[in-house]
């Protein structure tokens, strides 16, 4: 294990290289550039031994690791933004086609105004095509989750959307643990599906099939899908036991232990709440905070068992659920919680959208006025 | 435990579509005077009906006409099925 100062795509990329990822496709966008750029070099100097398609578009790109998938290879690509909605067709057929394929998603802001920054719209607008999404909220965490999602996806045979925020995490420096490759080679040994795209196996892929039968793929990849949150734990365990880093669970909870105010929220903002709950825990009020870590699988029941009776929950979404009242996070928290309603309160707000500003002097206030309009 | 789907495969069989002969307007109709045996009619063939001594299966011919187009004697032509 050696310790190293990088921003977040270094570290992406990284962790792309180790896990012996043997094709990666790309079109580069604001700031997901320098993930496919460092992937580019590495592949190009022969440090790394994978096929590069420098290909015309984000379509094409999931189009090519997907098919790249479905052959046998193991698969990765980075995208932001309107390059991840454009790939949304292809999300699907990934997902349908049960092809394990990680990619990165550098969170920013969808257009229109046009925005460069930190946002979860992007990631959120791709909630139900069948990608399990895992959020980072810091450097280390975004190289240890492509390695986490490469053994999960590769169990589950579902693909994995590991998101971390545009800037805030992209673009700035922390210091963090690299692995030796002989560990990450034991952690994740080579990908070989039982099935794949080849005259040894026969038949056509992805053809038409009738409503019963279409019906029946579908119920089992939903099945699958929540299954995965087991292999999600188990996964991290089995990680933090071989590497000895800790590593958060579906949630990340803080000062929670005799908390009865909870601060949940996703990504880099989370971090920015744990100093939001010390402020607020010098005004006497005892607050918690929650970070989800895995947005798809939701962990609803892990959310229920952490909160206690008379628990408040006050969530932070950087994403907008239109027509709904809030973010998508407040959604699936009343979704989650619905059988203690009685006993839990819930309030939320969209938040650090495009970036704006989630500092404690923004958040603190906003907190204090939501635990007084309860 | 139900049995599992895995990944949506699909094992083409002969007659899967039902007799999809049914389908056809018009019929490929082979003058083998004029054929070279060249076998491109049953290369170019995109539903596998035609043999190496160009007997097609009408069962599941549905009339496409591309080995009328792709051969190079004019040895093939379509004709009209009879209306019904």
């Amino acid at each position: 294990m050696t310790r190293i100062l990088d921003n977040g795509n270094g570290a992406c990329a990284l962790a792309v290289k180790a896990a012996n990822v043997d094709v990666v496709a790309a079109y580069p966008i604001t700031p997901q550039t320098s993930v496919a750029e460092k992937l580019a070099q590495y592949i190009g100097s022969g440090q790394m031994n994978a096929k590069y398609l420098p290909v015309e578009s984000e379509h094409s790109v999931m189009s090519a690791v997907a098919a790249a998938c479905a052959v046998g290879a193991r698969t990765f690509t980075a995208t932001s933004s309107q390059g991840l909605l454009y790939m949304h067709e292809i999300l699907h057929y990934a997902a349908g086609g049960r092809l394990p394929v990680v990619m990165a998603n550098i969170n920013r802001a969808v257009c229109a105004p046009w925005c460069l920054y930190a946002d979860h719209q992007d990631s959120v607008s791709q909630r139900d095509t069948g990608w399990m999404q895992f959020y980072a909220s810091t450097i280390q965490e975004i190289y240890d989750s492509i390695l986490i999602a490469y053994k999960v996806a590769e169990k589950v045979l579902l693909p994995i959307m590991v998101n971390y925020d545009g800037f805030l995490l992209s673009h700035s420096m922390m210091p963090f643990d690299v692995l030796d490759q002989a560990t990450v080679d034991k952690f994740l040994p080579p990908f070989e599906p039982k099935w794949k795209l080849h005259p040894q196996f026969g038949g056509t892929f992805g053809s038409v099939a009738p409503a019963d039968v279409y019906a029946a793929y579908r119920r089992e990849m939903a099945e699958d899908f929540e299954n995965a949150t087991d292999v999600i734990e188990q996964v991290i365990a089995e990680y933090e036991t071989l590497t000895g880093h800790k590593n958060a669970g579906l949630i990340e909870p803080y000062r929670c232990e005799d908390a009865n105010v909870f601060l949940l929220s996703m990504g880099s903002m989370a971090s920015e709440m744990e100093l939001v709950a010390d402020q607020l825990r010098e005004k006497g009020i005892k607050v918690g905070t929650l970070r989800v870590r895995v947005f798809r699988p939701f962990p609803m029941k892990k959310l229920a068992e952490i909160l206690p009776k008379d628990a408040t929950l006050l969530v932070f979404d950087r994403n907008t659920a239109f027509g709904t009242g809030g973010g998508a996070l407040l959604t699936e928290c009343k979704a989650a919680l619905y059988h203690r309603k009685d006993e839990v309160k819930i309030a939320g707000k969209i938040v650090g959208m495009g970036g704006d500003s989630v500092a404690t002097d923004v958040m603190v206030p906003i907190a204090l006025q939501m635990l007084e309009e309860l | 435990m139900a049995k599992r789907m895995g990944p949506p495969l699909a094992q083409p069989t002969k007659g899967a579509g039902g007799k999809t002969g049914d389908w056809r307007s018009s019929r490929p109709v082979v003058n083998h005077e004029k054929c070279s045996q060249c076998l491109l009619c049953y290369v170019y063939c995109s539903e596998g009906v035609i043999d190496k001594n160009q007997q097609i299966d009408l069962e599941y011919c549905k009339g496409c006409g591309v080995c009328e187009t792709e051969c190079p004697k004019g040895a093939i032509t379509m004709e009209k099925e009879d209306a019904q």
